[in-house]
C-alpha cells in the first residue's frame, strides 16, 4: 500500500530514473545504482541496490545554498577565485596538491598537469591509506585479480586487517562471499571465508573462521604462515607471541594451499599499524609463494571510489603513484619526503591545494597546525574542517551525482559515472582546468618575462 | 590548419612508391603530401639529410592497466632516466616502462609517428583510451585480446560460428579496437582454474569437449577476422613462447592460417628448437622459410636486445615461469572471463647462453628474410628491449662490421646453434625503410602511412645522413606530424595529441540478448557500462572493413 | 585515575552515512566522538555509557564519551573509535620515511572526565 502510495507522489512529481548508475561512496563501486531522482527539487528520493552508505551518499547531496567560490569567507566570482587560485600556487616555492580520492579522472589528469606547470608536489590519499601496499608492491609485486574472478572462482576467501561490513558493505553480497559464479554455483556454500582481526567486527558475521592476532602481530602471523607454506616448521611459541594458536595457523596453511583459488583481502588494519608496508608486503608475498600449490591472489580493498583512479592517473602521468615533486622540472618519487604528511609536518609547504579529501580533519595534529599557517586553496562538495581554513574555497558539483566521468573500482576496472541531476556548482574538472590555464599563462610568462620572442613562445604553446 | 611546406634537397626513402634515395621534393599541405605547394611554402633545406616516412610500430606496450602495473612496480627503473619539461612538452619518466607522455616524446625523438599497442582486455579498454589521450604526438590503436574470451569460447565448443561472428565484431566495436590479438590461445583457464597450468600442444584438448583445442580457437578467429576483412589480420603470439622446440608449434600456427591472412608475434621467441627442458637452438631457418614462402603471413621479429627489459604479457604462466627464473619480484593480473598478464622487471644479458641465442635468432630472422614488407622490426617493446634501442638494432642491420663486433662479445656456445655468424648481408636504407615504416604500414592496412605518394598523411622523418647508423637513427633533425614540424633542428617546438585508428565491422544488434544474459551471471561490471562510448575516442579515424 | 590503553580508530558505518550528511554536522561529531571500551574496563574505572573521559598522549589530548562493548568483540585494553578530529588529535605526524603515520594502536592514556 505504501508502495503504490509511494508510486503516485513519484508519477506526479517531474521525476527520472537514471539506471546503471555508479556509486562512488567506497572503492566497490557499484555501477548497478537505479537512481530516481525528484528533478524539481533536485535530489535523489531513492537508490536502488545502495547498500547503508551508498543510499546516505546519494539522499545527502543536495544542492546546498552557500556561494561557489569564496577568498577568504567572502563571496566572489567563479573566475576571480580560479585568478587567485592560480596566482597562490604560481607564487609559492613548494606549492603541494592533495587529495583528488573523491573526483574524477578527468579531474586528476588536470591537477597533474597544474602540479608539473607550476613545478609543485602531488600526493594523493593513497599516501594514508595504501600507500604502504603501493609501496609493497614495488618490493614484491603483487599476484591479483578483477572482482568478477572472486566472484566466479574463489573458494576460500581470506579478509586480513579490515570490516567490510560497515567500510564496503556489498563486498560480500556483490563480489566476494555470497555471489553465484561460474565455478561457484552455490555461491558462499562453495566457499570458506575466514576473517582475521585484532577485534571482533559486524565482519565475523560471515566468517566461518576467526583469527585474532594480537595488535601489532600481523607481520609475525603472515611471516609464520608463509614459513608454514613453504614447509618449514613454526614452534609452539608462536602463540604466545602472537595470540594465535600453531593449530590454527597450520590448518589455515593447509587450507590455503588445498584451495581451488584463494584470495586475500586486507586493509587499514595492515597499512595503518607498527610495519606498515612490511605488513602488507607480507601478505603478498604469502599469496605469490602460495602460486607455487594453487591458484592465489590478493587484494588491497581501497576506500574512497576514485583513490585507484588517481593512482592510476598520477601513475600514467609521471611513472610514480603518489608522492610526487616535481621542483627539479621532472617528477620523482619518495614517501616520507614528498607525502602530505611529511610536506605539512616537516613545514615544507608554503601553499596547498586540496581536491575532494579532509586533511583538516583527519591528518595529524602538527599536519594540521601547519595547514593553518599557509594559504589553502579548497576544492570540496560540502563544508569541512579543510574548507574553514581556505584562503579560496571552490563549492562543487558531486561526482557520479551531479558529473560524470570516469572512475576506477579498487580492482582497477574503470567504470563510466551516470549524473542525476545537474547542479549550479562547477565541476572540479572546469575548475582545474581554468586553474590549469591560468597557471600556464602565468609561468610561461615568469620564464620569458619581456620580448617578443616571449610572447610568442607564450601564444605557441597549446596546454594539454 | 597547417601551414604549407616544401621539404627540398633531401634524399627520399619511399618503398612504397618505389623511391630509393632520390633527391627529391616533398611538398606538404593541410597535413597530407601533395603535388605541390605555393612559393609562400615554408621549406625545409634537407641537403646531406634522409627522408622518411614517419616510423610505425606494429607491436609494443606503452598504454594500459599492465603497463601501468609496469610502471608502479618499477620505480627504481625511472629514477635515472629522468624526462624534464620543456616550454612545450609535459615532463615524464622513462626507463623501459616510461610515462605516458615521456612515450609519446620519445617515438616521436626516434621519428616515429604511429605506434601500436598490441594487447589490451576488452575491460581495460577505456583505460587504455585514457592513456593514449596523454601519449602526445603519435597515432595510436589497439589490438583487443579476444583469444582466451570464455563467452566466444563457449561458442567454439558448440561450433555457434555466426553468433561467433557477431560477438567477435561486437567485441571489437565495444572496445574501439583495431584488431583481435590472441596471445597463448587455450592457456588461460589452466592457468586460473588448474591450479597455474598451462597448455602445450596446439592440438591438446582442453576440456572434455575436445572441440576447444588452441588451434581450434585459432582456426575460429582467422576464419572470421578474414570473413570481416579486417586492415590487419589476427595478431598471434604463439602458444610456447620461449620453450625449446616450440618452432614447430609455431608453424603449425602458421598452417592453420591456411592461407588466410594471419601476424605471427614476435616470431623470435617462436623459432626455437632442441629438446623441452634443454638448452634450445636456433631454428630461425625453418620459420623465416615458412613465411618467406607464404605471402598471406606477416610477423614481427620481437628481437632481443641486451640490457634491462620488462616482461609484460597476456601470457601469464610464461610470466611465472621466468619468475622461477628471475626469483624476484613478480605482478600476476586475472581479468574476468577475458585474459590475464603477467609482469616482472628482466634483463638480458650477453654471457647468458639463452639470451645470446634469442639476440641471434632475431638478427637471423631480419637476415634471413626475403620479404622486408612482411618480417618487419619490433622488440615487442619492452619484453625484448625498449623501443630506444631500435637505432642499435638498425646499426646491427646494416653494419656487418659491427654485427661481427658485438658477435665477440656474447656467449660463444650460442652462436654456434645458429647461423648468424655466417650471415653477411648488411640492410640498406630502402630496406630499413620497408621494416620500419612501409611494411608496417602495409600489414596494418593503414594506407595513409608509411609512404610519402600524394595522399599520404604529412608524417615524416628528416635524419642527418651518417655513417654510424646508430647515431643517425636516435636524433631525426626534424619530425613533422600532420604536416606540424614537431621537432625543428632536435628541438621540441609543439606539442599535439594524434589520434587512434579502430574499426568498426558490422554487426547485428541481437547479438546482444546473447550476451547480456553472460555478463549478468558473471562479470561484475553491467552491461550497460561495459562497452566504451564514442567520448573516449577524442580525435579518432575508422578504417575501413571489407 | 587514569589507565593507559591501545586506540584503534577506524571506519564504522554510522561514521560512513554520518559524513555524507556533512561533517560539521551534529550526527558526524557525535559519532566520532562515541569510544567503544571494554565493558569490564568500564566498570573497572566506574563508568558507565555516555560518561565523558579524555584521551591524552604525547601528541594531544581529547575528550570523547564512551560506550560498552561485550569482552569478547573488544578486548581488555583495547579501544575503539570511529576517525575523525578527535582521534586526530592523538596521532604523531612521524611516518617513519613511509608517508603514512600510524594511525592504529596508539597508546592513550585514560582518564574520567568529572562532569
Amino acid at each position: 500500500m505504501a508502495e503504490e502510495a509511494n508510486k503516485k507522489t513519484e508519477e506526479s512529481k517531474n521525476m527520472k530514473i537514471v539506471e546503471n548508475a555508479t556509486c562512488t561512496f567506497c572503492g566497490c563501486v557499484c555501477d548497478d545504482m537505479e537512481l530516481h531522482v525528484d528533478l524539481d527539487e533536485k535530489r535523489i528520493t531513492k537508490a536502488k541496490n545502495a547498500c547503508v552508505l551508498g543510499r546516505a551518499w546519494f539522499a545527502e547531496h543536495v544542492i546546498e545554498d552557500a556561494p561557489a567560490a569564496m577568498i577568504d569567507g567572502k563571496e566572489v566570482t567563479v573566475d576571480e577565485a580560479i585568478e587567485e587560485a592560480a596566482q597562490t600556487l604560481v607564487n609559492a616555492k613548494f606549492p603541494i596538491t592533495y587529495g583528488l580520492s573523491d573526483t574524477t579522472c578527468e579531474a586528476q589528469k588536470h591537477a597533474v598537469a597544474i602540479s608539473d606547470y607550476i613545478k609543485g608536489n602531488i600526493d594523493t590519499t593513497t599516501s594514508v591509506c595504501h600507500g604502504p601496499s603501493g609501496l609493497a608492491f614495488q618490493g614484491v609485486g603483487e599476484s591479483t585479480s578483477t572482482l568478477g574472478e572472486v566472484k566466479n572462482r574463489a573458494d576460500l576467501v581470506i579478509y586480513w586487517g579490515g570490516n567490510p561490513a560497515e567500510s564496503h558493505p556489498r563486498h560480500f553480497g556483490r563480489y566476494a562471499v555470497t555471489p553465484k559464479g561460474m565455478f561457484t554455483p552455490n555461491g558462499k556454500k562453495d566457499r570458506t571465508v575466514v576473517l582475521v582481526d585484532v577485534r571482533k567486527t559486524k565482519s565475523a558475521g560471515v566468517a566461518d573462521i576467526l583469527i585474532k592476532p594480537k595488535p601489532g602481530k600481523d607481520f609475525e602471523v603472515l611471516w609464520a604462515l608463509r614459513a608454514l607454506v613453504k614447509g618449514n616448521e613454526i614452534s609452539n611459541d608462536i602463540e604466545q607471541e602472537t595470540g594465535v594458536p600453531l593449530e590454527v595457523l597450520t590448518d589455515l596453511t593447509e587450507r590455503m594451499k588445498n584451495c581451488r583459488y584463494g584470495v586475500l583481502f586486507f586493509g587499514m588494519g595492515l597499512t595503518m599499524t607498527r610495519g606498515r608496508h612490511f605488513n602488507s608486503g607480507a601478505l603478498l608475498a604469502l599469496a605469490t609463494d602460495l602460486n607455487e600449490y594453487t591458484h592465489f591472489v590478493a587484494k588491497p580493498v581501497r576506500g574512497h571510489g576514485n583513490v585507484t583512479g588517481a593512482d592510476n592517473v598520477v601513475a600514467w602521468q609521471t611513472g610514480y603513484p603518489f608522492g610526487v615533486n616535481f621542483s627539479r622540472g621532472y617528477p620523482r618519487f619518495n614517501p616520507g619526503e614528498f607525502t602530505t604528511v611529511d610536506t605539512l609536518s616537516n613545514g615544507d609547504a608554503d601553499a596547498a591545494m586540496i581536491i575532494a579529501s579532509d586533511p583538516g580533519s583527519n591528518f595529524p595534529k602538527k599536519a594540521i597546525e601547519h595547514l593553518k599557517n599557509i594559504p589553502v586553496v579548497v576544492l570540496d562538495t560540502k563544508s569541512t574542517e579543510t574548507t574553514k581554513l581556505a584562503h579560496v574555497a571552490f563549492k562543487t558539483a558531486t561526482y557520479g551525482i551531479n558529473t560524470g566521468g570516469t572512475v576506477y573500482r579498487m580492482d582497477d576496472v574503470s567504470i563510466p559515472l551516470r549524473p542525476a541531476f545537474e547542479s549550479p556548482f562547477p565541476e572540479d574538472e572546469v575548475i582545474l582546468k581554468g586553474i590549469k590555464k591560468r597557471v600556464r599563462e602565468l609561468t610561461l610568462k615568469k620564464k620569458h618575462s619581456g620580448g617578443a620572442s616571449g610572447e610568442a613562445k607564450v601564444a605557441a604553446v597549446n596546454p594539454l | 590548419m597547417s601551414a604549407s611546406m616544401r621539404i627540398i634537397n633531401g634524399k627520399v626513402y619511399d618503398p612504397k612508391n618505389n623511391i630509393d634515395g632520390e633527391i627529391k621534393e616533398i611538398c606538404i599541405q593541410d597535413g597530407k603530401i601533395v603535388d605541390s605547394v605555393t612559393d609562400e611554402a615554408k621549406t625545409i633545406d634537407a641537403k646531406g639529410m634522409v627522408v622518411m616516412p614517419g616510423g610505425v610500430d606494429i607491436h609494443c606496450h606503452i598504454a594500459g592497466p599492465k603497463v601501468n602495473l609496469a610502471r608502479k612496480l618499477t620505480p627504481e627503473s625511472r629514477r635515472h632516466d629522468v624526462h624534464p619539461s620543456t616550454p612545450f612538452t609535459r615532463s615524464g619518466s622513462g626507463g623501459t616502462t616510461p610515462s605516458t607522455f615521456a612515450a609519446g616524446y620519445r617515438y616521436a625523438t626516434l621519428g616515429y609517428t604511429t605506434a601500436m599497442e598490441a594487447a589490451v582486455s576488452p575491460i581495460g579498454a577505456r583505460h587504455v583510451l585514457e592513456e593514449f589521450e596523454d601519449t602526445p604526438i603519435i597515432d595510436k590503436g589497439f589490438y583487443v585480446l579476444l583469444g582466451n574470451n570464455i563467452f566466444l569460447h563457449n561458442l567454439i565448443r558448440e561450433k555457434r560460428i555466426e553468433e561467433f561472428d557477431q560477438a567477435v565484431a561486437w567485441w571489437v566495436n565495444a572496445t574501439k579496437a583495431y584488431t583481435v590479438k590472441l596471445v597463448n590461445p587455450g592457456g588461460d583457464e589452466p592457468w586460473k582454474g588448474k591450479r597455474n597450468s598451462n597448455v602445450s600442444d596446439i592440438d591438446e584438448k582442453t576440456d572434455e569437449s575436445g572441440a576447444l583445442s588452441p588451434r581450434q580457437i585459432i582456426e575460429a578467429f582467422v576464419k572470421t577476422v578474414n570473413k570481416q576483412g579486417y586492415p590487419h589480420p589476427p595478431h598471434i603470439h604463439c602458444n610456447n613462447l620461449g620453450h625449446s622446440g616450440n618452432y614447430k608449434t609455431t608453424l603449425e600456427t602458421m598452417k592453420t592460417a591456411g592461407d588466410l591472412r594471419a601476424h605471427i608475434a614476435h616470431i623470435q621467441f617462436h623459432s626455437y628448437g632442441g629438446e623441452l627442458g634443454k638448452n634450445p637452438i636456433s631454428k630461425a631457418s625453418e620459420i623465416a622459410d615458412y613465411v618467406n614462402n607464404h605471402p598471406n603471413i606477416t610477423c614481427d621479429v620481437g628481437q632481443v636486445m641486451f640490457g634491462e627489459s620488462t616482461i609484460m604479457t597476456a601470457d601469464a604462466p610464461l610470466a611465472y615461469v621466468l619468475k622461477g627464473h628471475s626469483k624476484g619480484k613478480w605482478v600476476n593480473a586475472d581479468t574476468e572471463c577475458e585474459s590475464g598478464c603477467g609482469i616482472l622487471p628482466f634483463s638480458y644479458q650477453e654471457h647468458i647462453y639463452m639470451h645470446t641465442l634469442q639476440w641471434a635468432i632475431g638478427l637471423e630472422l631480419f637476415l634471413l628474410s626475403e620479404d622486408p614488407w612482411r618480417i618487419v622490426l619490433s622488440t615487442d617493446h619492452p619484453n625484448g628491449g625498449s623501443f630506444m634501442a631500435y637505432p642499435k638494432l638498425i646499426k646491427l642491420l646494416m653494419d656487418e662490421k659491427f654485427r661481427r663486433e658485438e658477435m665477440k662479445r656474447v656467449n660463444q656456445k650460442a652462436l654456434l646453434k645458429c647461423s648468424l655468424p655466417e650471415l653477411k648481408r648488411e640492410y640498406t636504407l630502402n630496406e630499413i625503410a620497408i621494416i620500419t615504416r612501409a611494411g608496417p604500414a602495409k600489414a596494418l592496412g593503414l594506407e595513409t602511412k608509411g609512404h610519402l605518394g600524394v595522399g599520404a598523411d604529412a608524417d615524416i622523418t628528416i635524419y642527418d645522413l651518417m655513417d654510424d647508423k646508430e647515431m643517425m637513427f636516435s636524433a631525426p633533425r626534424y619530425v613533422i606530424k600532420s604536416g606540424n614540424t614537431m621537432i625543428d633542428n632536435h628541438e621540441f617546438r609543439t606539442d599535439s595529441n594524434g589520434k587512434v585508428y579502430h574499426i568498426t565491422p558490422q554487426y547485428d544488434n541481437k547479438i546482444e540478448d546473447v550476451l547480456k544474459p553472460f555478463f549478468e551471471d558473471y562479470y561484475s561490471i553491467e552491461f550497460a557500462n561495459y562497452a566504451v562510448t564514442d567520448h573516449y575516442l577524442h580525435e579518432h579515424e575508422i578504417i575501413k572493413t571489407n | 585515575m587514569s589507565n593507559k590503553m591501545m586506540l584503534i580508530p577506524g571506519r564504522s558505518s554510522k561514521q560512513g552515512t554520518s559524513l555524507n550528511q556533512g561533517k560539521l554536522k551534529e550526527e558526524y561529531q557525535k559519532v566520532t566522538s562515541t569510544l567503544e571500551m571494554n565493558k569490564d574496563d568500564m566498570d573497572k574505572m566506574g563508568l558507565i555509557d555516555g560518561d565523558k573521559v579524555k584521551l591524552s598522549n604525547e601528541v594531544g589530548e581529547t575528550i570523547v564519551s564512551c560506550l560498552g562493548k561485550k569482552p569478547e568483540d573488544l578486548s581488555e585494553g583495547m579501544l575503539f573509535i570511529p576517525y575523525g578530529p578527535p582521534s586526530s588529535q592523538l596521532m604523531t605526524s612521524d611516518t617513519a620515511g613511509s608517508g603514512m603515520p600510524l594511525s592504529k594502536h596508539m597508546m592513550v592514556d585514560v582518564e574520567k572526565v568529572k562532569n
